[in-house]
C-alpha cells in the first residue's frame, strides 16, 4: 500500500501549504518540506527490498472494464527516479523559501509544486500505462501552472501556453501509441508488456506505436525540433526552472524511453529515430547555448543539449550505452540544478541575468562563485568531476558506433558537441565570475543568506563526491538502475576517473582545448552568429497557432452563423445521410408478419391526416388555418390510438390537444397572424426535398419494423400488473408502479418547464417587452362582447361537471383507462375555460390558488410516497395495496400507487395552470380598461354605472 | 393497416421537417408539434398494431397489445406538450423583446448597432481602453 501512498501523498499534501501560509512563510515551506520528506522516507523504506532485487507491487482495480488498474511498482529505475524527484524537490523547497519575494503568493507556489511532484512520482511508479498517461498529462498541467506562476508577466503566460501546447500535443500522440502498445501486448500492465519484446517488435504496428510514443517523449524532453518550448519556459521562477527544466519533468521523456528500453530498443528504427534525434539535439542545443547572453537561456539550451546526449545514448540500444545514460541522468541532475540555482542567486543579488552586464563576481560573492564554477566545470566535462566520467563513457560508446555504415560521422559530431558544451561552460565561468570587478551592476552583489546557497552547495558536494569516488558513491545506484533499464545482465564496466590513455580521453582533451579556443575567440564568433539567418521558433509557433485559430474560427462561423434554419438543415441532412448509409449497407427484404386489414373508417382517417398535413404545408402562412390543420392532425392521431387499442393514449392526446390549441391561440393573439413569404423558390425546393426524404425514411422505417415479429419484455408487466401492482390497467400500473421512477422524473421535468415559462412571462413585464405590450394595437377587428354570455354560462355550468369527470377518471385510472395525467389535464382545462370566458382579472380573483405551491405539493407527495417504501424496508417507490370498505361505498382498492398518482395529478394541474394563467396575465397588459365583471357586452360601457344611472 | 400508419408517420414527418425549416417562429413551433406527433406514433408502433386488444386485464379479453410502448408514449405526449409550451412562450417573449419573429439571428453588425456596440477597429480600441 505504501507505493500508492508515496504517489498520492504530494497530492493530498498539496492542501497543506495553502492552509499553512496563514501561519507564515516558514510554516508554509516547512509543511511542504514535511510532505516531501515523508514521501521520501516511505520510499527509502522500500529501498532495501529493491536493492535485494525484488520488485515491490501494489494494485487495486480502478476501472477494470477499460483495463485501467491503479497499479504501482517499484524497481531500480523507479527507485532511482523517485529518489531523484523527491530529493531534489526537498532542496528546491528549501531554496524557494528564500528565493520567492514577499509579494509572491508562496502558498500557491508550493501547492503547484506538490501537485507537480505527485504527478512525477506517479509517472515513475505506475505499473499501468493508462495510469502513467494520466500522471503524464498531470505533469503537463501542473507545469503549466508553475511556468505561468508570475501571472503578470506576458512572457510567463505565453511560455506556459507554449509548453502546454507542445508537451500536451506530444502527450496526445503518446496516448495513441500506448493504446496500440497495450493492444499488441494484450495488457496495459507495464510488467507484462516488458516481457513481450519479441511479440511487440514483430508486430506490424510496432513502428506506428514507436513513433507515437517517441513523439510524446521527444516533446516532453525538448528534443529537436520540439526543443523551442524549453527556453521560453524559463520565464518561470528559477526554482521551477531548476526543478522542472533540469532535474525532473524534462527527464520524464528520458525515463519513459528507459522504461520502454527492454521492449522497444535494439531495432534499426529505434536506433535511427532516437540516436539521430539525440545527436542533432546535442549539437544544435550546445551551439545555440554558446551565443545566449541570458544566464537561464544559456542553461536552458545546455539542458536541451544534455537531454539530447542521454537520448542518443538510449538510442544506441547497447547495454553499455544504457549504463552511461543512467549515470549521466544522475550527474546532469546534480550539476544542472545547482547551476540553475546559482543563476537564480545571481539574478536575485545583481538584478540581472545578462552575461554582458556581469563578470568579476568571484571576489564579490565567493561562495556562490565556488558553487557555480565547480558545477560549470562538471558540465564542461572537466576531471575530476562527475560530468567528466559520464562524458567519457558516452564518448567511448560513440566512438564505436557507425551511423548508416559511416564510422566517422557520429564520433565527429559528438566531438563537436562536446567541444561546444565545454565552450559555453567556460563562458559561464569566465564571463560571470572571472575578470575584473565592475562598478555598473544594477544592484551591488554579495553572497545570499545560507538558506539560499545551502541547496546548491549540497548538490555540488555530490558532484565532487561522485567525481572522486564514483564506484563508492554512485556505483550501487547506477548498477541497480541500469539493471532495471536493461532488464538483463549488466555489461562489464567499472566507474572510475582513470581508464588509461583511451581515444575517449583524447577527444575529451581536444574538447576542453577547443572550448578554451572558442572562449578566446567568442567575440568575432558571436558577430558571425548574429549575422546568420536563424528561424525564430516562437514566431513560427505563434504563426502556427494563429493559423489554427483562424481555421477554427472560419469553420465555426461557417457552421454556426446564427441561422437556426441552417443548423436544422445540417442536422436533417446528417440524419438522412447516416440513415441512408445504414440502409444501403444493410440487407433489406419484405417483412413476414401478417398485416392487419384496413376497413373503410381508418382509410378515411388516413385521408384526413394526409390531407391536413398537405394543407399545412400549402397554407401554413395563414396561421389560424395552420392551427386548425394541426388540431385535425392531433385529433386523427387520437382516433388512431383508440382504434389501435390504446385508450389511455387517446385520452391523453385529446386533452393535451385541447390545452395546446388554447395555448397556441393565446400566443397567436399577440403574434402576427400571417407568415410573410421570405424564402426563395430554390430554398423552398431544397427544404421540400429534405422533408420528403425525411418522410420517406421515417415511414419506411416504421413500415419495416411493423411488418416484423418481435420479442417483448411486456409479458412480465401483463402477468404482474394485477397480482403485483393491484391494477388491471397495465399502462397505468407501469406508469405509477413498474416504471414509477421514470414518471417521477418526468413530472419534475414538466414542473421545470412551467417554471421556465413563468420566468419567461414574468420577465416580459419589464423593459422593451412591456413597452411593446402597453402600446399594443389589436391587428384585427375585435368582437364587441369581450366575455360572451353563452361561453360564460356554459363554462360555469361545466365546471363542477368537468371536475367530477376529472376525479372519476383519476379514481378509475388504476383499473380502466385514465389516471393522474389525464385527470390533471381535464381539470386544468375546466379551470382554464374560466379564464377564457371571463378574463384574467375576474378568474384570478376567484381562484386564489398558488400554482407554484400546487405543483410543488405534487412533486413532494409523489416523492414522499416513494420514500414511504423505505419505512417498510423496501426500495424507493415500491408500492403496496389493499382493499377497504367504507360504507356506504362499495369495497374499493387503496394502493400506495394512488398517492403517487395524486402527486402526478397535482403537478400536471399546477404546471398547466401556472403556464397558461401567466400567459393571460401578460395579455392583461394589452387591454385598456379592465373589467372584472363575469360577462359584459361593451367594455366601453361599464354596466355598473349604466345600472345605477 | 400498417401501410396506412407508416405513410401517416411519413406524412407528419415530412410536413414537420418542412415547417421546421421555415424562417418564422410560428411555423417552426407547428413543425415541432407535428414531429412530436410523428415520433409518438412511431414509438407507439414499435409495440406493433393490434385492434381490440387494449392492455386492460379482464377475464374475457382475447389478448393484449404491448403496454410498454404505450406507457412510454403517454409520458412522451405530456413532455412534448411541455416542450411545445416552452418554445411557444420563448417565441412570444422573443417577439415582444425584438419586435420580429424571425428565427435567424440578424447580421451581427445590425444587432450590434441596435445594442449600441461598436464593432471593427474602433470597437476593439474602445474595448482595449475599457480594460
Amino acid at each position: 500500500m505504501s507505493l500508492v501512498l508515496i504517489a498520492l501523498l504530494p497530492f493530498a499534501g498539496a492542501l497543506l501549504p495553502a492552509l499553512m501560509i496563514r501561519a507564515g512563510r516558514n510554516a508554509c515551506a516547512l509543511s511542504t518540506g514535511a510532505v516531501t520528506l515523508t514521501a521520501l522516507v516511505l520510499l527509502l523504506a522500500e529501498a532495501p527490498a529493491v536493492l535485494n532485487g525484488e520488485v515491490v507491487q501494489n494494485r487495486f482495480d480502478w476501472v477494470p472494464l477499460l483495463g485501467l488498474q491503479a497499479t504501482f511498482f517499484l524497481d531500480g529505475l523507479g527507485l532511482f527516479f523517485a529518489g531523484l524527484i523527491l530529493t531534489i524537490g526537498l532542496l528546491i523547497i528549501l531554496y524557494a523559501r528564500f528565493y520567492l519575494s514577499k509579494d509572491d503568493p508562496m502558498g500557491q507556489f508550493y501547492v503547484f509544486l506538490l501537485l507537480f511532484q505527485g504527478a512525477m512520482v506517479g509517472i515513475v511508479l505506475s505499473d499501468n500505462i493508462l495510469l502513467l498517461l494520466v500522471f503524464w498529462e498531470l505533469t503537463s498541467l501542473s507545469s503549466f501552472l508553475l511556468i505561468g506562476y508570475w501571472k503578470h508577466l506576458p512572457e510567463g503566460r505565453q511560455g506556459a501556453r507554449m509548453a502546454l501546447a507542445v508537451t500536451g500535443g506530444g502527450g496526445l500522440a503518446m496516448i495513441a501509441g500506448m493504446l496500440i502498445l497495450g493492444d499488441i501486448a494484450g495488457s496495459y500492465d507495464l510488467t507484462t508488456i516488458l516481457q513481450q519484446r519479441e511479440a511487440i517488435q514483430a508486430s506490424p504496428l510496432y513502428l506506428p506505436a514507436l513513433v507515437l510514443i517517441l513523439l510524446g517523449c521527444f516533446t516532453k524532453s525538448a528534443q529537436f525540433p520540439f526543443h523551442f518550448w524549453l527556453p521560453h519556459a524559463m520565464a518561470a521562477p528559477t526554482p521551477v526552472s531548476a526543478y522542472l527544466h533540469s532535474a525532473t519533468m524534462v527527464k520524464a521523456g528520458l525515463f519513459l524511453m528507459a522504461r520502454m528500453w527492454p521492449v522497444l530498443a535494439g531495432t534499426e528504427a529505434w536506433f535511427y529515430l532516437v540516436a539521430t534525434t539525440g545527436l542533432v539535439t546535442l549539437v544544435v542545443g550546445a551551439g545555440i547555448a554558446l551565443f545566449k547572453d541570458d544566464l537561464k537561456a544559456l542553461l536552458a539550451y545546455s539542458t536541451v543539449s544534455h537531454l539530447g546526449l542521454v537520448t542518443m545514448l538510449l538510442g544506441f540500444g547497447t547495454p553499455m550505452a544504457a549504463v552511461a545514460a543512467v549515470f549521466h541522468i544522475l550527474n546532469h541532475a546534480t550539476f544542472k540544478a545547482a547551476l540553475f540555482m546559482t543563476a537564480g542567486i545571481i539574478d536575485h543579488e545583481t538584478h540581472t541575468r545578462d552575461i554582458k552586464r556581469l563578470g568579476g563576481l568571484a571576489g564579490l560573492m565567493p561562495v556562490t562563485a565556488t558553487i557555480g564554477i565547480v558545477a560549470a566545470l562538471s558540465m564542461a566535462g572537466v576531471a575530476p568531476l562527475n560530468g567528466f566520467i559520464s562524458k567519457e563513457m558516452m564518448l567511448e560508446e560513440a566512438l564505436h558506433t557507425p551511423w548508416a555504415g559511416n564510422p566517422w560521422i557520429l564520433p565527429a559530431l559528438v566531438a563537436l558537441g562536446a567541444l561546444l558544451s565545454a565552450a559555453y561552460s567556460f563562458r559561464f565561468v569566465a564571463h560571470v565570475f572571472l575578470g575584473p570587478k565592475r562598478d555598473d551592476y544594477p544592484h551591488h552583489p554579495h553572497d545570499p543568506p545560507t538558506g539560499m546557497w545551502l541547496a546548491p552547495a549540497l548538490l555540488v558536494a555530490a558532484v565532487v563526491a561522485i567525481g572522486l569516488l564514483p564506484a563508492l558513491v554512485a556505483g550501487p545506484l547506477v548498477a541497480l538502475t541500469a539493471g532495471a533499464v536493461i532488464g538483463g545482465p549488466l555489461p562489464d564496466y567499472y566507474l572510475s576517473l582513470w581508464h588509461g590513455l583511451t581515444p575517449a580521453l583524447g577527444v575529451s582533451l581536444l574538447a576542453v582545448l577547443g572550448g578554451l579556443v572558442l572562449l578566446w575567440r567568442h567575440r568575432p564568433l558571436e558577430a558571425w552568429w548574429l549575422a546568420l539567418p536563424r528561424p525564430e521558433a516562437k514566431r513560427l509557433f505563434d504563426r502556427g497557432v494563429e493559423a489554427a485559430a483562424t481555421i477554427c474560427q472560419r469553420t465555426t462561423e461557417a457552421l454556426h452563423d446564427g441561422s437556426l434554419r441552417r443548423y436544422l438543415a445540417i442536422l436533417v441532412t446528417a440524419v438522412l445521410l447516416v440513415g441512408g448509409g445504414a440502409f444501403l449497407q444493410g440487407g433489406h427484404g419484405a417483412g413476414t408478419r401478417p398485416m392487419l386489414t384496413a376497413p373503410v373508417l381508418p382509410v378515411l382517417a388516413w385521408a384526413l391526416l394526409v390531407g391536413a398535413c398537405l394543407s399545412l404545408v400549402l397554407l401554413h402562412r395563414n396561421r389560424l388555418l395552420a392551427l386548425i390543420a394541426t388540431s385535425v392532425v392531433g385529433l386523427t392521431v387520437s382516433m388512431a390510438f383508440i382504434y389501435l387499442s390504446a385508450p389511455d393514449l387517446a385520452l391523453t392526446q385529446i386533452s393535451v390537444e385541447v390545452v395546446t390549441t388554447i395555448l397556441l391561440l393565446l400566443a397567436l393573439n399577440l403574434l402576427p397572424k400571417r407568415t410573410p413569404l421570405d424564402s426563395s423558390l430554390p430554398r423552398r425546393s431544397r427544404d421540400g426535398l429534405l422533408a420528403v426524404l425525411s418522410g420517406l425514411g421515417a415511414g419506411a422505417l416504421a413500415f419495416a419494423f411493423m411488418t416484423r415479429d418481435f420479442e417483448t419484455i411486456s409479458d412480465y408487466h401483463l402477468a404482474q400488473s394485477y397480482p403485483g401492482g393491484g391494477g388491471t390497467n397495465v399502462v397505468n400500473v407501469i406508469l405509477v408502479d413498474f416504471r414509477g421512477f421514470d414518471t417521477f422524473g418526468e413530472i419534475i421535468v414538466l414542473g421545470i418547464a412551467s417554471l421556465a415559462i413563468f420566468a419567461l412571462l414574468d420577465g416580459a413585464l419589464h423593459g422593451p417587452a412591456l413597452r411593446r405590450l402597453s402600446n399594443w394595437q389589436p391587428d384585427q377587428r375585435r368582437a364587441q362582447d369581450l366575455h360572451p354570455l353563452m361561453l360564460v354560462v356554459a363554462t360555469r355550468v361545466m365546471l363542477p361537471l368537468s371536475i367530477m369527470v376529472g376525479l372519476y377518471i383519476f379514481l378509475r385510472g388504476h383499473n380502466s383507462p385514465g389516471g393522474g395525467f389525464i385527470a390533471g389535464l381535464v381539470v386544468a382545462i375546466a379551470l382554464l375555460m374560466q379564464y377564457m370566458a371571463s378574463g384574467f382579472a375576474w378568474a384570478q380573483q376567484r381562484m386564489q390558488l398558488n400554482y407554484h405551491g400546487v405543483m410543488a405539493a405534487g412533486v413532494i407527495i409523489a416523492g414522499l410516497t416513494g420514500i414511504g417504501a423505505w419505512l417498510a424496508g423496501r426500495p424507493f417507490l415500491t408500492s403496496d395495496f389493499g382493499y377497504v370498505t367504507i360504507p356506504p361505498l362499495e369495497k374499493f382498492e387503496l394502493a400506495t400507487a394512488m398517492g403517487f398518482d395524486v402527486g402526478v395529478f397535482l403537478t400536471v394541474v399546477g404546471s398547466v395552470m401556472l403556464a397558461l394563467a401567466n400567459l393571460s396575465r401578460v395579455f392583461r397588459r394589452t387591454e385598456g380598461p379592465v373589467s372584472d365583471r363575469p360577462m359584459d357586452i361593451d367594455p366601453s360601457l361599464d354596466p355598473r354605472t349604466a345600472g345605477r344611472s | 393497416m400498417e401501410l396506412l400508419v407508416a405513410s401517416g408517420i411519413g406524412a407528419m414527418t415530412a410536413a414537420g421537417v418542412y415547417l421546421l425549416l421555415r424562417a418564422r417562429t410560428f411555423p417552426v413551433i407547428i413543425g415541432v408539434a407535428l414531429l412530436s406527433y410523428a415520433v409518438n406514433v412511431f414509438l407507439f408502433a414499435t409495440g406493433r398494431l393490434a385492434v381490440h386488444r387494449p392492455p386492460v386485464i379482464s377475464d374475457d379479453a382475447a389478448g393484449y397489445t404491448d403496454p410498454l410502448p404505450q406507457a412510454l408514449v403517454l409520458t412522451a405526449i405530456v413532455i412534448s406538450f411541455g416542450m411545445t409550451a416552452l418554445v411557444t412562450i420563448l417565441a412570444l417573449r422573443a417577439y415582444l423583446e425584438c419586435g420580429t419573429d424571425a428565427v435567424d439571428t440578424p447580421e451581427l453588425d445590425a444587432t450590434a448597432q441596435e445594442w449600441g456596440i461598436q464593432t471593427g477597429p474602433a470597437g476593439e480600441a474602445a474595448e482595449a481602453e475599457r480594460r
